[in-house]
């Protein structure tokens, strides 16, 4: 049985896709065969930033309706054998989502994959209420920034009432809070709210904290997962974030301010 | 002293205060306008078990969840008839 992953956030912008395809890759990375569904039907996007969208033929809506089956539909990544995309229709709206075919999709990738991500749209309609409702586990990304912690706690609230596990009396969905594009120098200044002003609202496991930083741009640029770029410090952040989720003991990092040595200082590096 | 403080402490409150503060007030005011999805059905099947005994009315049984730090505290209030 796959593990279901949503990577939700409710408020758009925050980097649900970022996280998904940089988590997706993660999870391949360390041998897990991994497939990664973008649930924005419609406004697709994860193909983009998987670098994939020249070779999406069928997508997740002719799945569902039966145009198409999931081995034709899903992307093999290019980089990493462990590694599917299932895309969303550009051209359909929400509405083409039920939730019986989503389960039934589910459920045949159940079959063949260790861990499925669930990459939701924003909001708290259709998509992202069906991109939620099998989820074992959810990443709540969110920006420390006011509308965004408020709309991440109305998610967890959705989290608990409207799944699966809530209807059926199961276990609720394991919830984790990333944190991202933390900028620990404007939290030094008191103009950002912190790691532990986030948490202590929202009160859930602390999964990550991805630095804002410039690598996330260039790689959405190239189409490259950031966790790719292993140089930079939100490839890093990534990595440990992955390593977190399948049950290593990490201390977070890249929480505070670097300090600049002369030759940083001088030369501005 | 204290005064002294109170500018000191103002001019290292950033914005980021602010945003804790107001982020604190209204969680909480959403989370208990929302309260779980299956308040109304608990408040529908107490009321059933209460009337076996006791003739209510639907008005006499309140049910509230309160949040409390990381407790949450099931709230119940029934109001027997004279």
């Amino acid at each position: 049985m796959a593990r279901i992953i949503v990577v939700t956030s409710g408020k758009g912008g925050v980097g649900k896709t970022t996280t998904s395809a940089a988590f997706a890759m993660g999870l391949a990375e360390r041998g897990n065969k991994t497939v990664v569904i973008d649930f924005d039907v419609g406004l697709r996007n994860l193909d983009l930033i998987m670098g994939c969208e020249r070779r999406v033929v069928y997508d997740f809506v002719n799945v569902i309706t039966g145009e198409a089956n999931v081995g034709q539909a899903m992307i093999k990544d290019k980089r990493n054998p462990n590694l599917f995309v299932l895309p969303a229709s550009q051209t359909r709206d929400k509405d083409a989502l039920t939730l019986e075919g989503v389960g039934k999709v589910l459920e045949e990738l159940s079959k063949e994959f260790e861990f499925i991500v669930c990459d939701s749209p924003a909001g708290i309609e259709r998509g992202a209420t069906l991109a939620m409702y099998y989820a074992d586990d959810a990443v709540v990304v969110t920006n420390p920034e006011v509308s965004s912690v408020r709309d991440s706690d109305r998610m967890i609230g959705i989290l608990s009432s409207k799944s699966r596990r809530a209807e059926q009396n199961l276990e609720g969905i394991r919830e984790y809070l990333l944190v991202t594009r933390y900028s620990p120098e404007r939290v030094k200044n008191g103009e950002m709210l912190s790691i532990e002003d986030v948490q202590e609202i929202l009160s859930l496991d602390l999964i990550g904290v991805i630095p804002e930083s410039a690598s996330v741009l260039s790689s959405s640029n190239a189409g490259i997962p950031v966790i790719l770029d292993r140089e930079s410090s939100a490839g890093q952040a990534y990595g440990d974030m992955v390593s977190r989720y399948l049950g290593e003991d990490l201390p977070h990092r890249f929480l505070t301010v670097e300090k600049k040595g002369l030759f940083g200082r001088l030369f501005g590096g | 002293m204290a005064l002294l403080d109170y500018f000191r402490q103002r001019k290292t409150k950033g914005s980021a205060a602010i945003a804790k503060e107001r982020l604190q007030i209204l969680v909480a005011h959403d989370r208990r306008e929302g309260g779980p999805s299956y308040l109304p059905q608990l408040k529908n099947d107490l009321l059933k078990v209460v009337r076996k005994y006791v003739a209510v009315d639907s008005e006499s049984v309140s049910v509230n969840v309160e949040s409390d730090g990381n407790q949450e505290i099931l709230e119940l209030n029934i109001v027997l008839p004279d």
